[in-house]
């Protein structure tokens, strides 16, 4: 292939934002430069000014940011085009896809009016032409019934198919360049290594350049033909993927590349005490009904699931959105309501109602996903973590409880000053610290980890995964991981089971598990997951 | 959708008897009745009158009696313009009342949509703080000091409108009154659109038509506009109610003969049936507009689905 020419550079370009806090510069005097046809990857963590980069190339700047330097496409430097001139280049030679698939496409127009409209405003063909066009484009992308499928909402596609059909747009005048901004980070992993080798196949197609920002090492590895490394508005690290991935210079790119979590669970002793146990749990949800509505739909989330818990256990949940494994945490705490039988302990909790499960609590807890949403904002840190022992030991004084707060922080890592600021003050790993100190500072047997890393950069979540190790040990707690994440779950877990659509799909030991996936499914996850193959062998 | 219509008008039923039996027992729970004003009816003629109306009977069966009479579509007597009956009254003053509201309303959704639009392109700029501060002062100024401005104003000094009066429905007439009540809705609107317009210009698939190059009239009229339109057509229902069924204030002081006036002036004259009947319009008004608006929405935002 060739990759000679040089067809966008960006030189020195600097990107500052004025913020109420003063000016903050995000991207600070970087080159870059991207060949004909060739894979670039533009890597790093969040706040790494990657994206914005490339925003500013395109000047998608929100209002209050600014870019100087010198963004050359083709001999013209767009940041200084006037809107209509840019508007020539934006959608027909550079063009972008997004990580939001969800929300990245009009809600309010049709499939096929919005992949019309780039294609009439910049061919200048008529409706009946560019419909053709818009057909054609959707069979490229491998989007079934087209034709239907052209009268489609998107709220009435999957995530998958709406990124298609974002692809689509932005390849529907066959351009130069295609940016594409964490494009795969919010599917589920088959569905990213379905459009990973979409764009790939794409590229050899139609032979456009291919700008990938991600902070996924996992797709650089498979797709990417050289690499930058920004770190905090700078690149600290150019060259071919190959060198970078065995030969990394710079210690930053070496600290992303060891951000793998790693290691493995010893499962407990065979004769380890079971703490809670589900036997044909089944969880349903009615949608639609009521008042002269008619019969309402029955969906079972948690189809007749069994699972046993032991001391010093981790169980790994693994499914992809929709799969029920976060329904089935929460309805084994009983946080929702579930038919089947529960015990925790010695007890049986199948029907226990809110105020029997109380006492319970402190020793089941659950951490969840976002830790932007699950701390109020409205109350310091302090109060946070120690609002469960207000409940719990309520004889406590409030310098006791200032103690275990202090002690609480101590134990995940934090300063214990942390606990008179509040949660904004913190950054994401931070705040899982936090709600980790707050189930924590409980003395629970059982916690419930709702995708606890999945918000946070990779090498936060090794931290993340070292932290919630430690405090295993000490305490002998049983945790339930429930993830998409496999690299976090095989580091985590001893035990594993796949969910599908509510069932299990497959479980056993992590190592089996992994070694040799029996069921289909479980197979495709791990090759979507797991597998390091080149999409695409460069030239 | 037609299925849906006919569910929402069939859950119409109850909320009305709710509010009709509600305001039936209220303003007879009220001290006094519409015979008990100081005009020296002597004892005879007032229990002749009372016994003529029916005020006599046990409360029940007033109540039932009325409901029958409603269903029949007949409101009843006015107790203190005998002259009339509720119904004439509403058929006198109602299209009135519609005429001065529903111009108000369309000004107001056209006029502050594009003020708020433009603010909301503007934002932080020049024109965004002009409409800010038109719109604070919309809101703020009452209508009672709006309406006797203009009057001075364009009545008095310039001479280029009626001061008052109803004029058989002549245009000029109406300029006053439907300014007045329009520039506290303009404020409304204005400031609803600038908000919803700033949220739908920074959303991602506004920054997706900007990526693919499409025109600024394609992103902010086609792309940005349809999106924001939305929080406006939920404001226009209530309002739509509370406008097209008259304003006591605006028809009082460019003495209009609209229906706004009949529901002060009932509840301090107690005159029961008038009282009644303004309720019932205006939870029709409400219950009906706000249906409108729901089926708007469908057509407007192809995610809501109704049945």
């Amino acid at each position: 292939m060739d990759t000679s020419e040089t067809i966008l550079s960006v030189k020195d370009l600097r990107v500052r934002f004025r913020t109420l806090d003063g000016v903050v510069e995000a991207v600070k005097g970087i080159n870059i430069h991207v060949n004909a046809g060739e894979t670039v990857a533009v890597v790093g963590e969040s706040g790494s000014g990657k994206s914005q980069t490339m925003m500013a190339a395109m000047s998608l700047l929100a209002s209050n940011g600014e870019a100087t330097g010198v963004v050359d496409y083709r001999g013209r430097n767009l940041l200084t085009l006037s809107k209509s001139e840019l508007n020539q280049v934006r959608g027909r030679k550079i063009s972008m896809i997004f990580q939001e698939p969800m929300t990245s496409l009009d809600p309010l127009y049709s499939i096929g009016n919005q992949l019309i409209e780039p294609i009439r405003r910049h061919r200048g063909l008529g409706a009946a032409q560019a419909r053709e066009e818009a057909l054609k484009l959707l069979r490229l992308v491998h989007i079934p019934d087209p034709e239907r499928r052209m009268k489609s909402y998107p709220h009435e596609l999957s995530g998958g198919q709406r990124q298609r059909v974002m692809i689509a747009m932005a390849l529907a005048n066959d351009p130069d360049i295609l940016i594409a901004d964490e494009p795969t980070t919010a599917l589920d992993v088959t569905i990213q290594a379905q459009i990973l080798m979409l764009l790939a196949e794409l590229q050899r197609k139609l032979g456009m350049a291919i700008v990938f920002i991600t902070h996924d090492l996992g797709i650089v590895r498979r797709l990417a033909d050289r690499v930058y490394v920004m770190r905090y508005g700078e690149v600290v690290e150019e060259g071919e993927a190959e060198a970078i991935f065995v030969n990394p210079q710079h210690a930053y790119t070496k600290m992303l590349l060891a951000a793998e979590p790693t290691g493995i669970k010893a499962p407990p002793p065979l004769n380890a005490p079971v703490l809670l146990e589900g036997r044909n749990v089944e969880v349903t949800f009615k949608i639609g009904g009521g008042f002269l509505a008619g019969e309402p739909l029955i969906l079972r989330a948690v189809d007749h699931i069994s699972i046993r818990l032991k001391r010093n256990q981790t169980i790994g949940i693994v499914g992809e959105s929709g799969s029920g494994k976060s329904t089935l945490g929460r309805a084994l705490l009983r946080l929702l309501p579930s038919d089947g039988f529960i015990r925790f302990g010695d007890r049986d909790i199948s029907a226990a109602d809110r105020k029997a499960m109380r006492p319970l609590r402190r020793e089941l807890q659950l951490v969840f996903q976002d830790p932007f949403g699950s701390l109020s904002p409205r109350m310091t840190v302090g109060q946070v973590i120690t609002e469960g022992l207000l409940v719990h030991e309520p004889t406590l004084s409030g310098r006791q409880r200032d103690l275990r707060a202090v002690d609480a922080l101590r134990e995940v890592g934090l300063d214990p000053n942390a606990r008179n600021r509040y949660p904004h003050e913190f950054s994401g790993g931070q705040r899982q610290r936090i709600a980790i100190a707050r189930a924590m500072i409980l003395k629970p047997k059982v916690v419930v980890l709702d995708e606890p890393t999945s918000a946070l950069d990779r090498s936060v979540q090794k931290q993340i995964v070292e932290l919630l190790r430690k405090l295993q040990a000490d305490h002998e707690l049983s945790y339930l991981f429930i993830s998409h994440d496999l690299a976090v779950v095989r580091a985590m877990s001893d035990y594993i089971i796949v969910m599908k659509q509510g069932k299990i799909v497959e479980e056993g030991p992590t190592e089996a598990i992994f070694s040799n996936p029996q069921a289909a499914y479980t197979q495709t996850l791990m090759a979507a997951a797991i597998d390091v193959t080149r999409f695409r062998l460069s030239a | 959708m037609l299925r849906y219509v006919f569910r929402r008008l069939l859950t119409a039923i109850p909320t009305l008897l709710v509010i009709v039996t509600m305001a039936f027992f209220l303003i007879r729970v009220a001290p006094g009745g519409p015979f008990n004003q100081e005009r020296g009816l002597s004892p005879e003629i007032k229990a002749n009158l009372e016994a003529q109306f029916g005020l006599n009977d046990p409360l029940w069966l007033q109540y039932v009696h009325y409901l029958g009479n409603l269903l029949r579509g007949n409101f009843g007597p006015s107790y203190n313009m005998p002259d009339f009956t509720v119904g004439e009254l509403f058929a006198r003053g109602l299209p009135v009342s519609i005429q001065i509201g529903a111009s108000a309303l369309i000004l107001a959704l056209l006029l502050g949509g594009l003020l708020g639009t433009i603010a909301a392109l503007n934002q932080n700029k020049l024109a965004d703080y002009s409409v800010i501060a038109l719109a604070t002062a919309g809101s703020t100024i009452p209508t009672f000091v709006i309406a006797p401005v203009i009057q001075l104003l364009f009545g008095l000094t310039w001479r280029l409108l009626p001061i008052g009066g109803w004029g058989d429905g002549a245009l000029l007439n109406k300029i006053g009154p439907v300014l007045t009540l329009a520039l506290p809705q303009i404020a409304i609107v204005a400031r609803l659109m600038r908000g919803s317009m700033i949220e739908s210009l920074r959303s991602h698939h506004i920054r997706t038509a900007r990526a693919l190059g499409l025109s600024d009239w394609s992103v902010v009229v086609k792309h940005a506009l349809r999106g924001a339109i939305l929080p406006i057509v939920s404001f226009t229902g209530p309002a739509a109610a509370a406008l097209l069924t008259g304003s006591i204030i605006v028809e009082t002081i460019f003495s209009i003969p609209g229906i706004g006036r009949y529901f002060v002036e009932a509840a301090l004259n107690r005159d029961y049936t008038l009282v009644m009947g303004t309720v019932v319009v205006i939870a029709l008004f409400t219950i009906v507009f706000n249906l409108i608006v729901d089926v708007m929405y469908a057509f407007v935002d192809p995610r809501v689905r109704y049945d």
